[in-house]
C-alpha cells in the first residue's frame, strides 16, 4: 500500500502552506491522519478518521463531565511529606509541580452531571506517571468519605501506573486505605463509577479503579495489573495483538462497557440516574 | 542442601567445617575444642544477623530452607483440614488455606507457598499466586466470617503473577476485591509476613486487624531488583534500592505499617524453624485473643481507621 500513501502525503502538505499555517495541523500518532488541529480538539482529541483516543488532561475531563460553572475543587494543599527521604524524591516532585501543577497525580472536587451532584477525582498522568502515593490515597479518601457523609455518586477517572515507589510500602498501603473507604461507601449504597482511561495498571488498577459499581473504560485504553513490559519481560515472548486493550477486557469480562470519550457524560448520567432513581434528563421539569 | 548458603554466611561454613574436621579425626576427648569453636560460632552468627543490611535480610526472606506456610500448618496449628479451589476456574497450588485450631480454637488460615525444589517451585509458581488464588483466599474467608472463625492469613511471596492467562482472568479485579472485601469481613483478621510480602500480591492477603512481620522477613511496593532497574536501569544497584525502599521489619515498625516485629532465631528462622514456629505461635495466640474480645463494629472502625491514618502528608 506504500505507493498509496505516497501519493496522498505531497498533496495534503501542499494544501497546508495555501490555506493555512503548518502549526494549525496535527499528525494522529496511531493512524497516521493529518487534519487540522481544530478538528482534534472538537472531537474531544478522538482521530476523526482511526478514533484513536489521545491522553487529555484534567481539566478537560473536568470540563466534560461536568456542568458548566458547577465544579468546586477540593485539598489544594496536600503535598507529600517525602516519608522514606527517598534519594531524588523532592527534586522530582518539584519537577512534577513544574510540569504538572501543585495538586499531585490527582484532582478532585464536587459538581454537577446533568444537574446530578456528584464528587469527581481525575487522575493526572502528566504527574509523575499519575502514581499512586499519600496525596492521591489522601485526596480519595477525603473524597470518598465526603460522598459518604452528603450521600453524593463518587466517580474516578483512572490513569495510573501504579503505586508511587519514591513512598515505599507506604504507597501500597493506598491501596487499603482507599479500599476501606469505598467498602464504606459501598456499605451505604452510595454508587462509585470508575472511569478507566490509558493507561491503568499496578496498585490503582488493583484498587479503586477496579472497585467500581460500574466499570467504564475508554477505547484502546491499556488496563491491566502487570505492565506489558514486565509480562513481555516474565513469559518470553511477544504479547498478542491486542493483549491489556480496554476491548480485550470488556471480552475477557473485566469491564462493563468500552465507552468513546464524545459518549462519557451521558452514559455516566444515565447510569447515575438509574443507581440513583432519578427520572431520565429530558422527562425531569 | 547446606544450610548456609548466602554469601555473607561464608564465615559461619568454615566454622562449621573446622568442627566436621576435628569430629572427623576422632581420639580423646575433644568436646573442649568443638564446644569452643561452636561458642565461636554462635557469636559471629549473632554478630553477623545483627548487623543485617536490607539487601541480607531479603536475601534470608528468600532462604531456600526457610519454613513455609505448609511447614507453619504443621508446627502451629493443630487439626488442619486444607481447601482447594476457587469454585471459578482451578485451585492454585501457589497459595494454600484451610481449617486449623489454634488455641482450642477454629480458625480458617490461608498463606502463600513457595515449594522447595524445583520441581515443587513449578507445581507453586514460586508462590506467585494467579487471580484464582486470590479468589480461593477470598472464598475462605467469607467462609470464616460465615462461621465466625478468625482469619490468620501467612504472608510469602514475591508478588502476583505477570503472565497472560493472570491478566486475562483479571489479576487487578482479583487483588482489588479482595482489599474490598477484607476491608469490611465481620470476623477478626491477623497477618504475619513469614518471609517475602512482595506488594500487592502479599497486600492482597494482607489486609488486616493486626499485621506482624517475622524479623528478617521483608515487605515493599516493589522488589529491589525491580526498583534498582526502573530508578537506575540497574538491577545491580539492588543494594542501594532496599536501602531506599525501607523493607525490612523494624522499618515497617517505625513507618506505622505493621503492629509488631516476631523474633527470629539467631542465624534466621531456617536455622531453627520449630524456635521460630514457637515465636509465631505466642504471638498469633496473643493477638488473636485481644481482637476476639472486640466487637465486630468496634473492629472494622478500628480497621477502617488504622489504614486512613497511613501515608505521610504536609498540608498548608
Ligand atoms: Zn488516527
Amino acid at each position: 500500500m506504500a505507493w498509496f500513501k505516497k501519493e496522498r502525503k505531497p498533496r495534503t502538505s501542499e494544501r497546508v502552506k495555501l490555506e493555512i499555517p503548518a502549526d494549525a495541523w496535527e499528525k494522529c500518532d496511531e493512524c497516521g491522519h493529518i487534519d487540522i488541529k481544530d478538528r482534534f480538539v472538537r472531537a474531544l482529541n478522538v482521530c476523526p478518521n482511526c478514533g484513536h483516543h489521545r491522553r487529555i488532561g484534567v481539566q478537560e475531563y473536568v470540563d466534560l463531565l461536568v456542568d458548566e460553572g458547577s465544579w468546586h475543587e477540593l485539598d489544594l494543599e496536600l503535598k507529600s511529606a517525602d516519608p522514606l527521604n527517598f534519594e531524588n524524591y523532592r527534586e522530582r516532585l518539584q519537577a512534577a509541580y513544574k510540569k504538572a501543577g501543585p495538586l499531585d497525580a490527582i484532582r478532585t472536587g464536587f459538581g454537577r452531571l446533568d444537574g446530578m451532584p456528584i464528587d469527581l477525582g481525575v487522575m493526572d498522568f502528566a504527574f509523575m506517571g499519575g502514581s499512586m502515593g499519600a496525596v492521591v490515597g489522601e485526596k480519595i479518601a477525603r473524597l470518598a468519605g465526603r460522598s459518604i457523609a452528603k450521600r453524593i455518586p463518587l466517580v474516578i477517572v483512572s490513569a495510573s501506573g501504579g503505586a508511587r515507589m519514591q513512598e515505599g510500602v507506604l504507597s501500597l498501603m493506598q491501596m487499603a486505605k482507599t479500599s476501606v473507604v469505598l467498602a464504606e461507601l459501598a456499605d451505604k449504597g452510595m454508587p462509585f463509577i470508575s472511569i478507566l482511561t490509558n493507561p491503568t495498571t499496578g496498585g490503582v488498577s488493583a484498587s479503586y479503579a477496579m472497585q467500581g459499581d460500574v466499570i467504564l473504560a475508554e477505547p484502546g485504553a491499556v488496563i491491566g495489573f502487570a505492565g506489558p513490559r514486565v509480562i513481555k519481560q516474565t513469559i518470553g515472548q511477544d504479547l498478542p495483538e491486542g493483549f491489556q486493550t480496554a476491548e480485550f477486557l470488556l471480552e475477557h469480562g473485566m469491564v462493563d462497557m468500552v465507552v468513546p470519550r464524545s459518549e462519557l457524560r451521558d452514559t455516566t448520567a444515565q447510569l447515575l440516574r438509574h443507581m440513583t432513581g432519578s427520572r431520565p434528563a429530558e422527562a425531569a421539569d | 542442601m547446606a544450610i548456609y548458603t548466602l554469601d555473607f554466611e561464608r564465615p559461619l561454613l568454615e566454622l562449621e567445617r573446622q568442627i566436621e574436621e576435628i569430629k572427623k579425626g576422632g581420639g580423646a576427648d575433644l568436646s573442649k575444642e568443638i564446644g569452643e569453636i561452636e561458642a565461636k560460632l554462635a557469636d559471629l552468627r549473632a554478630e553477623i544477623y545483627r548487623t543485617l543490611t536490607p539487601m541480607q535480610r531479603v536475601q534470608v526472606a528468600r532462604h531456600p530452607r526457610r519454613p513455609y506456610t505448609l511447614d507453619y500448618l504443621r508446627m502451629v496449628f493443630a487439626d488442619f483440614v486444607e481447601l482447594h479451589g476457587d469454585r471459578l476456574f482451578r485451585d492454585d497450588p501457589a497459595m494454600v488455606g484451610g481449617w486449623a485450631r489454634l488455641d482450642g480454637t477454629s480458625v480458617m488460615v490461608i498463606g502463600h507457598q513457595k515449594g522447595r525444589d524445583t520441581k515443587e517451585n513449578l507445581r507453586r509458581n514460586f508462590g506467585m499466586a494467579h487471580p484464582e488464588g486470590y479468589r480461593k483466599a477470598l472464598r475462605l474467608m467469607m467462609l470464616a466470617e460465615k462461621f465466625e472463625a478468625p482469619v490468620i492469613t501467612l504472608v510469602d511471596t514475591p508478588g502476583a503473577y505477570p503472565g497472560l492467562g493472570a491478566e486475562e482472568r483479571g489479576q487487578a479485579e482479583a487483588i482489588a476485591r479482595n482489599l474490598i472485601e477484607m476491608a469490611s469481613l465481620r470476623t477478626p483478621i491477623l497477618t504475619a509476613v513469614i518471609g517475602e510480602g512482595g506488594s500487592g500480591g502479599a497486600l492482597a492477603v494482607g489486609l488486616a486487624d493486626r499485621v506482624l512481620m517475622f524479623e528478617n522477613s521483608v515487605y515493599s511496593v516493589i522488589s529491589p531488583e525491580g526498583c534498582a532497574a526502573i530508578l537506575w536501569k540497574d538491577s545491580s544497584q539492588r543494594e542501594r534500592a532496599a536501602e531506599a525502599l525501607k523493607i525490612t521489619a523494624k522499618d515497617l515498625l517505625d513507618l506505622g505499617v505493621i503492629d509488631e516485629i516476631i523474633p527470629e532465631p539467631s542465624g534466621g528462622a531456617h536455622t531453627d524453624p520449630e524456635a521460630a514456629a514457637t515465636a509465631l505461635g505466642e504471638a498469633l495466640k496473643r493477638h488473636l485473643r485481644q481482637l476476639r474480645k472486640l466487637k465486630v463494629e468496634k473492629l472494622l472502625k478500628r480497621r477502617e481507621g488504622k489504614y486512613l491514618s497511613m501515608g505521610a502528608l504536609s498540608e498548608k
